[in-house]
């Protein structure tokens, strides 16, 4: 016998049930990792955030421009999960899969640390769900391993070095010697070896001088600018980024190594807003892609730039780009898959061979999922020179030169450390004109 | 208790426990079998602590037994779990042991900076190790279980019922020893050391045969970790990564071998509880935690179900 | 000649910054015996607190010079706001527990104030270089050195003369030595022993403050910066010998010098350099080479 209690208690439960079935909408659920604290937080994490969160809004407001200005994804809402990378590798394997199997987010997008993605990428596999490494740079990731489910929807680090070096040769700028200095971990040593490997193909005849590997995070650089300055060299290469660089370069450039050698910084476009007058004129650097200043361009490209600035206070650097062409890229192809599924969320298997080999437009250019069996990504690059505009208060980019993706990256099927030791074989370099960034390039003063 | 209660204590714990892992989703039997393997490093600084030091070198012997394992799975082709995670404390007891005698002449402070120091110098090296993938570390493959190829829905349990028998089989072991009459000795070094030495017993002797034993627990806890992980790299090395085991020894307190494993599963879930609710202040979450555990468990949460023994003069 | 003059320099330049950490981590611990790793976070604190007030000085127009007082004020504000505060409201809760035990509350207290710092002063980076190009460069051979690095050198010099002029020729000194030694028979001689601790605390943290203050305006201010320093004045103290002034000025010297050392010499070694010198010392002459003695109780 059921007492009145009880049948109450059934009905609301059955309403419940029905009532949540009929009314939640169900949502394309994305986990997105990045680093909320420790020192890359600041220079690539949270913007990199900060980029999701008004691409996401934007998305779901359906304001987006075309091709992409369906509302969320397919018509469903996105919903988001930030996590954040700080840690070390063992937790973020853990949290990779609270988000998968606790969670339940259909796709994770996320990681800056080379030693983060290398750890995670194998546990997405195993699980058999969708990931999208959107930052890291080791090329290590396709190219020791084969995956079928992650993907990464940016070049590796082997192009910053190759366009760096291409780029001083196409300016004939002359290099006898190099001296370098590089944090002393994974992402400085490949750095270091890249670009030393690059320097051979295209100055033969120049030498490396000076070799300092700083410890990750030193912040005291004096004795390292001594060493550098007590041997001057014609160039000074440095991957060094976030806090080091800038107390790199507030530490060195009093002291005139800017002007004693060349100073090249193959990532340190996101330290222009915040060191602003203080970083010395005539430094070249890179984007880690053809970013920001230099991104070419395009209505997407303003659109994004207005966006991102009008939220931020600040123009959107490499890691929003890069966090954008990820998402744009995971809207294309799993629309293009839920088309195909009659409007229903894609499995996994469908959504990765939606995205395997695709190509879209975003902010920084054509991405093409074009190595590793379509799983990983080309693109353009872009290396410029500083200048302090004090109209604008800005530092300004100029001799803009942006490099085909098929010219830096290495062609299918061979290994990035190999393609650099054959002399680039393979690349697909036209001579590009050395005016070809002009004053209408670069984005309005915000 | 008799050896044979302690026995059958210890079965009964492995079928509930096993029974109730097969029924629970995969990131919570991930989680508990990390938490598993992380509480052997912490029971090997519990089996230190007993004597009155604690060492904040375990990360390195974690990172040693795990390298160990990761290495001879790629290289030599072994890929038997049981027997990988006995190589790893193998190898940690191996490099361990030539020092031993030396570490054993230090206590407090200086011996965890000594031990704090050695770990950051192994850092340091794997770092600048190239072949072992610098500071990005490698993976390892699946290992199997006897012989037998573990399938896509068989390795988490695998792995899990593989570190829950390798925990317990120390566990007994520790008990064991604890009441033995060099576990004895042991907390007699860290009630007063001069007094055991009148007394006939060798200071040097006892602690370097903790600090081996300590090493084989850290570098088996290591391997299984990387078994489970599918990756190792030189933060298991790092002195935050110690911190943690450090960490995890203090809840315990020296009582409870039981109280190893809870504790480290409360450190996975309050890490992980924070990192989801707080993303932006999980490490402000974690230091309160912390900070609440030091001060109102003062001998750790095995001194809840422990007979509570007179706390000595150096409360740990 | 020219490369050891370099060395010479470079090594006193950094031991100058590494010594005005350290002296207040060396003496928190040889008075309240707590080695304290959260001393970076008070770095920290010192650094972002004069990057606020720098940017205030810098709004009123004041002359360049008050940015410098400003840093002196900084580090005194976080030693007179946050000391008491850490001291009175945390740590006493501790006291009499085991040395290892503390430096994990201090390690819950530098993961608490990294949240704390971000949270009050968000993820963005500060920049407060304006004062370091006050001294000028100074030409030393083929080098270019700018003036501020010296500045920080005679700085290190008035601080530590100031602390060991504190300790020896003062009646506070003689107290706070007297409970250096003994706290026990310290307050039975009448000693307030708890205000002893909480001066010294203050003072320890004034130079961790004073550090961060004077060394914000050669980089950005930004979260991580506490990490980098911990790991680093904990080799100088340990060096030096737990509680020992002259130890931490030695222990700086010799880090700063075998660094510079490791960097123009041999760049390879640069990274574990330090955690070597430090072991070794460890082992050899385990309580630094200006440990006093401490009698064993039995």
């Amino acid at each position: 016998m059921i007492t009145t209690l009880a049948r109450r208690a059934l009905t609301a439960s059955v309403l419940a049930l029905l009532s949540h079935n009929a009314f939640a909408q169900e949502t394309f659920k994305i986990g997105i990792v990045s680093f909320l604290s420790g020192q890359a937080a600041e220079s690539f994490g949270i913007p990199a955030v900060n980029g999701a969160k008004v691409l996401v809004d934007a998305f779901n407001k359906g304001q987006a421009p075309a091709p992409y200005n369906k509302p969320g994804i397919g018509g469903m809402p996105i919903e988001v999960i930030y996590v954040d990378e700080a840690g070390g590798a063992t937790k973020q394997v853990q949290e990779l899969r609270n988000l998968y199997e606790r969670d339940k987010v259909d796709v994770v997008v996320g990681y800056v640390g080379s030693g983060d993605c290398l750890a995670v990428a194998p546990v997405a596999e195993e699980l058999k769900k969708f990931l999208i490494l959107y930052d890291c740079g080791t090329p290590r990731i396709f190219e020791d391993n084969t995956f079928r489910y992650v993907f990464r929807t940016a070049a590796h680090a082997t192009m910053d070095n190759v366009s760096m070096a291409r780029y001083l040769k196409a300016r004939n700028i002359p290099v006898k010697t190099f001296n370098l200095i590089n944090q002393d971990y994974a992402w400085g040593q490949d750095s270091r070896k890249d670009f030393i490997l690059s320097m051979t193909n295209l100055y033969p005849d120049a030498k490396a001088g000076v070799d300092q590997l700083p410890k990750f995070g030193a912040g005291q650089y004096g004795t390292e600018i001594s060493a550098l300055m007590s041997q001057p060299a014609d160039l000074v290469h440095s991957s060094l980024w976030g806090g080091d660089l800038q107390a790199f370069v507030l530490q060195a450039g009093p002291r005139g190594l800017f002007k004693k050698s060349q100073v090249v910084l193959t990532a340190g476009d996101h330290v222009l807003p915040g060191l602003g007058e203080k970083m010395p004129d005539g430094t070249i650097l890179g984007a880690r892609g053809a970013y920001g200043l230099m991104a070419p361009p395009s209505p997407l490209n303003t659109w994004f730039w207005d966006l991102y600035s009008k939220a931020n206070n600040v123009y959107p650097v490499q890691a929003p780009y890069r966090m954008a062409q990820a998402l744009m890229g995971l809207k294309l192809a799993a629309e293009k898959a839920m088309a195909a599924n009659k409007g229903k969320k894609p499995s996994t298997e469908v959504l990765a061979a939606s995205l395997r080999g695709s190509e879209w437009m975003s902010p920084g250019g054509k991405i093409r999922m074009a190595l590793s069996n379509g799983q990983q990504a080309i693109q353009d690059s872009a290396i410029g020179r500083t200048q302090w505009d004090a109209t604008k208060k800005m530092v300004v980019l100029n001799d803009i030169q942006r490099f085909d993706a098929e010219c830096v990256n290495p062609p299918l099927n061979v290994k990035s450390e190999d393609w650099l030791k054959s002399g680039f074989a393979g690349a697909k370099c036209d001579a590009k004109p050395a005016a070809a960034a002009k004053a209408a390039d670069k984005k309005p003063a915000k | 208790m008799t050896l044979s209660a302690l026995l059958l204590r210890a079965l009964v714990v492995l079928l509930v426990l096993a029974s109730a892992g097969y029924a629970l989703p995969s990131w919570m039997q991930f989680m508990l079998t990390m938490a598993m393997a992380n509480g052997l490093v912490s029971l090997g600084i519990v089996l230190l602590m007993r004597g009155g030091v604690v060492a904040f070198g375990q990360g390195l012997m974690s990172a040693i037994g795990g390298y160990a394992a990761a290495l001879v799975f790629l290289n030599w082709g072994i890929t038997d779990a049981v027997l990988l995670a006995l190589l790893g404390g193998i190898s940690a007891m191996l490099i361990t042991a030539p020092f031993a005698p030396l570490l054993a002449r230090y206590r407090g402070i200086f011996f965890s900076m000594l031990t704090l120091a050695l770990s950051m110098v192994g850092y340091g090296l794997l770092v600048k190790t190239e072949s072992l993938g610098g500071s990005d570390g490698f993976n390892m493959g699946r290992v199997t279980l006897f012989g037998h190829a573990l399938a896509d829905d068989e390795v988490r349990f695998g792995l899990y019922a593989t570190t829950l028998v390798l925990t317990l089989v120390s566990a007994v072991l520790a008990r064991i020893y604890f009441l033995s009459s060099r576990g004895l000795v042991t907390r007699a070094v860290r009630d007063n050391e001069l007094r055991v030495e009148y007394l006939g017993g060798s200071v040097s002797q006892t602690m370097s045969l903790n600090f081996v034993l300590a090493a084989f627990l850290g570098g088996m806890g290591g391997a299984l970790a990387v078994m489970v992980l599918g990756h190792i790299d030189p933060n298991f090395s790092y002195w935050t990564t110690s911190g943690e085991f450090v960490f995890v020894a203090i809840l315990a307190g020296s009582q409870s071998v039981v109280a190893v494993m809870l504790s480290s599963l409360v450190l996975e879930m309050v890490r992980s509880f924070s990192s989801a609710y707080f993303p932006n202040t999980w490490q402000l979450a974690l230091g309160i935690f912390l900070l609440l555990v030091i001060r109102f468990m003062p001998l750790g949460l095995g001194s809840l179900w422990s007979k509570t023994e007179k706390p000595s003069e150096k409360q740990l | 000649m020219n490369l050891a003059l370099t060395i010479a320099i470079d090594g006193v330049t950094y031991a100058s910054w590494l010594f005005i950490v350290a002296l207040g981590l060396t003496l928190v611990f040889g008075v309240l015996k707590i080695l304290n790793i959260a001393h970076g976070s008070f770095y920290a604190l010192g650094a972002y607190v004069t990057a606020t007030l720098v940017s205030l000085a810098a709004s009123w127009a004041l002359p360049p010079a008050m940015s410098l007082v400003a840093m002196l004020l900084a580090a005194v504000l976080v030693a007179v706001l946050v000391a008491p505060l850490t001291e009175r409201g945390l740590l006493r809760f501790f006291y009499g527990r085991d040395e290892v035990l503390l430096v994990l509350v201090t390690y819950a207290m530098f993961l608490m104030m990294e949240d704390l710092t971000k949270l009050i002063w968000g993820a963005n980076p500060f920049y407060v270089s304006e004062p370091y190009g006050m001294f000028g460069n100074i030409d030393i051979g083929n080098q270019t050195y700018v003036g501020y690095d010296f500045m920080l050198v005679a700085l290190a010099l008035v601080v530590g003369l100031g602390v060991w002029w504190g300790l020896n020729r003062t009646r506070f000194g003689k107290i706070v030595t007297a409970v250096i030694h003994s706290a026990e028979v310290a307050s039975s001689m009448g000693i307030q022993v708890s205000r002893v601790y909480m001066l010294a605390f203050a003072v320890g943290i004034f130079l961790a403050a004073l550090g961060g203050a004077f060394t914000a305006p050669m980089l950005s201010v930004q979260p991580g910066l506490s990490v980098g320093v911990i790991i680093i004045s904990f080799a100088v103290v340990i060096i030096g010998g737990l509680g020992s002034i002259e130890g931490a000025a030695i222990g700086a010297l010799i880090v700063g010098l075998a660094r510079a050392l490791a960097v123009h010499v041999w760049p390879v070694a640069e990274l574990f350099s330090v955690y070597l010198v430090m072991a070794l010392v460890l082992m050899f002459r385990p309580q630094g080479l200006f440990q006093r003695i401490q009698a064993r109780k039995i």
